[in-house]
């Protein structure tokens, strides 16, 4: 019992268990879900895709939690997705040769360095300029699709470069590397925020970025870093996106993706006041959007309706997360009166 | 001298927007031909009537202190349902109040969630967000066109003017919607508290004003204002899409922010807006002017002159303090 209610309480629980039922869902209504085939020395199955096409989600949520975690938002990482694609694809497609192993290096190291720019851009506007974090990245928002529009000059790129089309699409010893770089993303950025003092200090600025200013944490240069570790993780994110297409599209790479990360994050138990955070919640998190998508496909539900659910999702975890809530909810049930029937969850707007 | 340094530094922001209406209405015109004909110019109007009307709504929710990023959802919304409604039928009067009361009480609910569970505006609105532009394309993922007699009339009646110039019945809307807008905000109540709500929510609570019911109010003004600016659309392209005002949250905040109305809330002009909204027009005039500049370039402007003018609200509001 006592074990059972910490498990419970433990605060991945509830977004563990619905990734878990949503997996046994589509168990349930197609049988052969769990099967992971091995065919011509690679991985493949329906669980497989999930990871494969969840890794530019992941590793932009992984940014975007850091960036929460200081009380932050960043809303361009849609643009700076678009923006590294479309920078790596002209490039190499202005290669003699585009599947020179150097040239589509190069290509990659150019637009990691642009996307390592305008996180700075992003940090620069919140933590030196101190404008509100939605306004300041809406800015880059904004103009980013234009600057990518402006790179892929109105049209969408197509390459060739099979160097290039292994970042989203090539295997390493039978798993996906799509896969691995999210893995990897993962691994070192968790060991960084929680083997070094990092974590907490974050999370110190998060919770009350001015008390510990005062306690002598440099929470400028560390806001501004999140931002730039975001600005990063959407820029390989891009990479992986354009590769998996082998093009790059300056309108529709990486639309929307804003929003998922965000609810990612959100769902993987981080405050989006700031403060405490963790990178396997959102992890999970990111995991559940993406089987939420796949699920909505394989039923053969009309994809129309998937934002649907995402609005009703981000309600609940939103309410679920409100003290206020939960406190109306708590009084409610303890006075055991039968009370109207909640009728504020069902403020579904 | 202090009390005037102080109300001048207020209005420096829309007296910079003024400044560069002038300067770039004065380049097209010196620079291309016909530029500052009066049709050139009230063809902006009617170009961007819904965008004036969605803005005006922004305008109370900003200066509030809030945010709301629904409201691109919510016209696409509203154009689809009048599609749809219209197609099967129904009278135009009666699709017309069936829209608008759809998008007030969106607003109203998410103005409800943010205020009794002290969420933020910007989750709950882009819940809301989520919500509507999920529920447009449930109901059609393609464009529906409208031939309702009604709407087609509106859309295409000319009012003339003196000169041989005309405007749309449309810019006659989003002008009556300004007007009520602004008497709403300086000379009732409810706009004085839109004010004081801004400027400290506490301190408004402390005063014993309506704080919460305001705030709900303010999001159902903002959810009724997007509506109406989708009839507006409507009637301008005499379609419902799913995709139409895509990102237009963004045209309409940087709208309100080039019109000099501070983020943080508690000081700006609903006619500051208005000039934010003929910024925005007269850029969009000068790269079709120009020809060779593709569309994306609207795009990265509107994000440089958002970028100015917040860094120039830093500057006045850190000196004012």
């Amino acid at each position: 019992m006592n074990t059972y209610a910490r498990l419970v309480k433990h605060r991945l629980f509830w977004p563990a268990a619905a990734l878990v039922l949503l997996l046994l869902g589509n168990f349930v209504a197609s049988p052969r879900f769990f099967a992971v085939q091995f065919r011509e020395g690679h991985l493949y199955g329906s669980l497989i895709d999930i990871l494969r096409f969840g890794a530019p989600l992941i590793l932009v949520a992984l940014g975007m939690t850091l960036v929460i975690a200081t009380g932050g938002i960043d809303l361009s990482v849609g643009s700076v997705v678009a923006i590294s694609g479309a920078v790596a694809c002209l490039w190499v497609s202005r290669l003699g040769d585009q599947n020179s192993l150097g040239g589509t290096l190069g290509a990659v190291g150019i637009a990691i360095a642009l996307s390592l720019l305008l996180g700075a851009c992003n940090g620069f506007l919140v933590s030196v300029l101190g404008v509100q974090p939605i306004v300041g990245t809406l800015i880059l928002m904004v103009a980013g699709r234009g600057l990518a529009q402006l790179i892929t000059d109105g049209q969408i790129i197509t390459i060739t470069g099979t160097h290039y089309r292994d970042i989203g699409g090539g295997f390493v010893a039978t798993v996906p590397l799509s896969i691995l770089i999210a893995l990897a993303a993962f691994g070192i950025s968790s060991l960084a925020v929680r083997k070094s003092a990092l974590g907490m200090l974050i999370e110190a600025v998060g919770g009350n970025p001015e008390a510990s200013r005062l306690a002598g944490v440099a929470s400028r240069r560390l806001i501004w870093l999140t931002y730039v570790f975001c600005g990063l993780c959407a820029g390989v994110a891009g990479l992986m996106i354009s590769s998996n297409v082998s093009s790059a599209d300056g309108n529709n790479a990486g639309l929307w993706i804003e929003l998922d990360a965000i609810l990612a994050v959100v769902i993987g138990g981080t405050r989006l006041t700031g403060g405490r955070f963790s990178f396997g919640g959102t992890v999970i998190g990111a995991l559940l959007i993406q089987t939420l998508s796949t699920t909505v496909y394989t039923l053969g539900i009309p994809p129309e309706t998937t934002l649907l659910f995402k609005a009703v999702v981000v309600l609940a975890v939103c309410l679920v997360q409100s003290p206020q809530f939960r406190r109306k909810f708590a009084r409610r049930s303890r006075r055991s009166v039968p009370v109207v029937k909640d009728e504020k969850v069902e403020v579904t707007l | 001298m202090t009390t005037l340094t102080v109300s001048r530094k207020r209005y420096l922001p829309i007296l910079a927007t003024l400044v560069m209406l002038v300067g770039a209405f004065g380049f097209g015109s010196a620079r291309y031909d016909g530029f500052a004909d009066s049709q050139v110019v009230l063809n902006l109007l009617i170009d961007n009537a819904f965008l004036l009307v969605v803005a005006a709504g922004m305008t109370f929710v900003i200066l509030s202190g809030g945010i709301d990023l629904s409201v691109g959802s919510v016209v696409a919304l509203s154009t689809l349902v009048s599609a749809k409604l219209l197609g099967h039928g129904w009278p135009a009067p009666v699709v017309i109040l069936v829209v608008l009361v759809i998008g007030a009480s969106l607003g109203l609910g998410m103005g409800a969630v943010i205020h009794f569970f002290e969420l933020q505006p910007f989750v709950v609105t882009l819940a809301g967000m989520f919500l509507a532009r999920g529920l447009c394309y449930t109901i059609s993922v393609e464009s529906i066109s409208i031939t309702n007699p009604f709407f087609t009339y509106v859309a295409q009646t000319p009012i003339s003017l003196p000169g041989g110039t005309h405007v749309s019945i449309g810019v006659v809307i989003a002008l009556v919607v300004v007007a009520v807008g602004v008497y709403v905000l300086h000379y009732t109540r409810f706009g004085r508290t839109v004010y004081a709500v801004g400027g400290s929510e506490q301190s408004a609570m402390l005063m014993g004003l309506p704080v919460g019911r305001t705030k709900i109010q303010i999001y159902a003004v903002s959810g009724f204002c997007s509506a109406l600016g989708g009839l507006l659309l409507a009637f301008y392209t005499l379609s419902g899409n799913p995709l139409h005002a895509i990102g237009m949250e963004l045209d309409a905040i940087a709208a309100v922010v080039i019109g000099g109305t501070v983020l943080t809330g508690g000081s700006g002009y609903l006619l500051g807006t208005v000039l934010g909204v003929t910024v925005l027009g007269v850029i969009q005039t000068l790269i079709t002017f120009d020809g060779t500049l593709s569309s994306w370039w609207t795009r990265i402007v509107i994000g440089a002159l958002l970028f100015l003018f917040i860094v120039l609200q830093r500057l006045v509001t850190r000196r004012t303090r």
